[in-house]
């Protein structure tokens, strides 16, 4: 429990999308397109091969809790910079079928670009939804937790740009105690339904990048319970082992039948 | 420049002068759509739909009957049969395997880097174990290839038979292999209708695999007992498991029930199924039954590789069904 990680607190976005922009200065990340959602204030819809920080504007009923900040909007108006969890256990990198998707020594999953052959096998593989292949190159791209940066001891572009504190970065053993005492006090001052996503009691394992929440996970997008495809593999190797040995016998009966 | 967009402007700014456009945060939001309850975030999807193009599922069907065509070929090679239909069924497994690569390479966001794939060996990638299947097959089919045609250019003895059974072993196992890894590959996802789908896939594309290359042998003029045998095995089978999809109307399997690609799906097992066994029972004792009885089950396998696939990029769109399976206790990504 000594790596790094996130900690992104939804109750202190202020939704400026700094985060958003430092990652693509930072890490040279191309444009994705320029169009209007029509979903609150949120014109990038979702994390992709050219966006690695991802701002969520919630518009939630005024009676899922107290607003955040004083304002008259009919809505709880909630934010969230969404990231690649980092997980534990990864089902990008369990899937990479040529070693490119690494876990660094200080415990990010990052992509090696110079070994990626866009096989899009990752894609499929993300429970989260996370990394995807750019048409425009071919590769598979996705937030790379700024290795270059942490390796020299600097904190990931996004923690360093955020005005407010909302992306928190540091060890994990001491981000994880602090998101639960955010909880803590968070109910005590009436926010009912606030929460940690960390899905440790599934196949995932647990993540780098755990988020304070107001509302349920499926309000971020964040499944509830993901699990890792890879975990499951035995079910359909043993299924298509069985199957094989039952076709080859067919087969040979066919033959001895004749 | 109309008489009416000049009334509309003149509309717009009363409008705004009686302060009744944008004058209050509170004062037009109406219709804005809010997340409530457990809702995903604006109904976006909370997965990547698959990347893959038509050389995927292509390489599905023609892997399949290439390495199952090898498996028959073994077959009829222990128990004697006519050397002919054995030199098709390996040249037909040889030639999937040229095809295959070029499929796969084809399909690669960076071709240039294929042997890339070769870096590593993954027990825990399905993707890497079918790489090295490919290239185990390509070699033990060559092998095969090569002891059923030394011997119409004049070399034969110990080392040919060696080669024989050494090549139909080996093109045997990852033939198998080659043409079941596939259902493992996308059954073990995070695309739920794959992943919930990863038991019964792999017994679906073997049996595909079978139907299509004994298929390719009684179009090919080979009308014995033994084809006519695993046609219907494979036909049996395949129509077992379209009642199978038909009945299991689940939420997961929505993509397959619904819309152009449920009829798609319905046309192609009712092919590879029904149909196919049918004209095998009432017409198989004629050569243009069995033909018919072939071609209608190679045509719904192929058609049902490609629906596979788009159903993979249905599915992962729906993120509500995806979370309200998490919530149930489902064991799903």
């Amino acid at each position: 429990m000594s790596t790094t990680a996130f900690l992104t607190d939804a109750t202190l976005c202020i939704g400026c999308k700094a985060c958003e922009v430092a990652c693509k200065e930072w890490n040279d990340v191309p444009a994705d397109g320029f169009q209007w959602s029509g979903l609150s204030y949120d014109n990038t819809e979702a994390l992709g091969a050219s966006t690695w920080r991802h701002v969520m504007f919630l518009e939630q009923p005024v009676v899922a809790g107290p607003q955040i900040a004083e304002t008259n909007t009919p809505f709880r108006w909630t934010f969230l910079s969404d990231v690649c969890k980092h997980c534990a256990n990864s089902g990008c990198l369990e899937g990479c079928p040529t070693g490119s998707i690494v876990r660094t020594e200080l415990g990010g999953i990052y992509v090696q670009p110079d070994v990626c052959n866009g096989c899009g096998y990752c894609v499929v593989s993300c429970p989260f939804g996370v990394i995807d292949k750019r048409p425009t190159d071919g590769r598979a791209f996705k937030c790379t937790f700024c290795y270059d940066r942490q390796k020299v001891g600097l904190k990931p572009a996004c923690a360093t740009a955020c005005p407010t504190t909302s992306i928190q970065f540091g060890l994990l053993s001491e981000l994880a105690p602090r998101a639960e005492a955010r909880v803590v006090e968070l109910k005590e001052r009436g926010y009912t339904d606030a929460q940690v996503y960390n899905p440790t009691g599934t196949t995932v394992g647990g993540i780098n990048a755990i988020s304070v929440i107001l509302g349920e996970p499926e309000n971020y997008n964040l499944p509830p319970a993901p699990e890792v495809p890879t975990a499951y593999l035995k079910s359909a190797w043993t299924s298509a082992l069985i199957s094989a040995t039952v076709l080859f016998g067919a087969i040979c009966a066919a033959f001895a039948l004749q | 420049m109309s008489k009416i967009s000049e009334q509309r402007l003149e509309e717009i700014k009363q409008l705004a002068s009686e302060g009744k456009l944008a004058s209050h945060p509170t004062a037009g939001i109406t219709a804005h759509p809010q997340i409530q309850g457990r809702d995903p975030y604006y109904g976006l999807p909370a997965l990547k739909p698959p990347v893959w193009t038509w050389e995927v599922p292509l390489y599905f069907f023609i892997g399949g009957i290439s390495g199952v065509s090898a498996c028959i070929a073994f077959a009829a090679q222990i128990f004697g049969a006519d050397p002919a239909l054995i030199r098709l069924l390996v040249w037909v497994g040889f030639v999937g395997a040229l095809v295959c690569p070029a499929l796969l390479i084809a399909d690669l966001g960076r071709p240039a880097r294929f042997l890339n794939m070769m870096r590593v060996f993954k027990w825990r990638s399905a993707m890497s174990m079918g790489a090295w299947i490919l290239v185990a097959f390509s070699g033990a089919i060559a092998t095969a290839l090569a002891a059923v045609e030394l011997p119409r250019w004049g070399f034969d003895g110990g080392l040919v038979t060696a080669l024989r059974w050494l090549g139909g072993i080996g093109s045997t196992v990852t033939g198998l292999l080659l043409a079941s890894y596939t259902a493992v590959l996308i059954g073990a996802t995070a695309i739920p209708v794959w992943f919930k789908n990863r038991v019964v896939l792999p017994i679906h594309f073997l049996c595909s695999g079978l139907g299509s290359a004994a298929g390719i042998c009684e179009l090919a003029g080979f009308l014995i007992p033994a084809t006519h045998l695993l046609g219907f095995f494979a036909s049996g089978v395949e129509t077992l498991l379209e009642a199978w999809f038909l009945l299991r109307r689940t939420k997961v399997n929505a993509p397959m029930h619904h819309g152009g690609l449920g009829v798609a799906f319905l046309i192609s097992g009712m092919l590879e199924g029904p149909a196919s066994l049918l004209l095998r029972i009432f017409l198989g004792a004629t050569p243009a039954g069995r033909w018919a009885a072939a071609l209608s089950f190679m045509t719904g396998a192929l058609i049902s590789r490609f629906c596979w696939i788009r159903a993979g990029k249905v599915s992962a769109l729906d993120s509500r069904g995806q979370f309200e399976m998490q919530r149930r206790g489902e064991a799903v990504p």
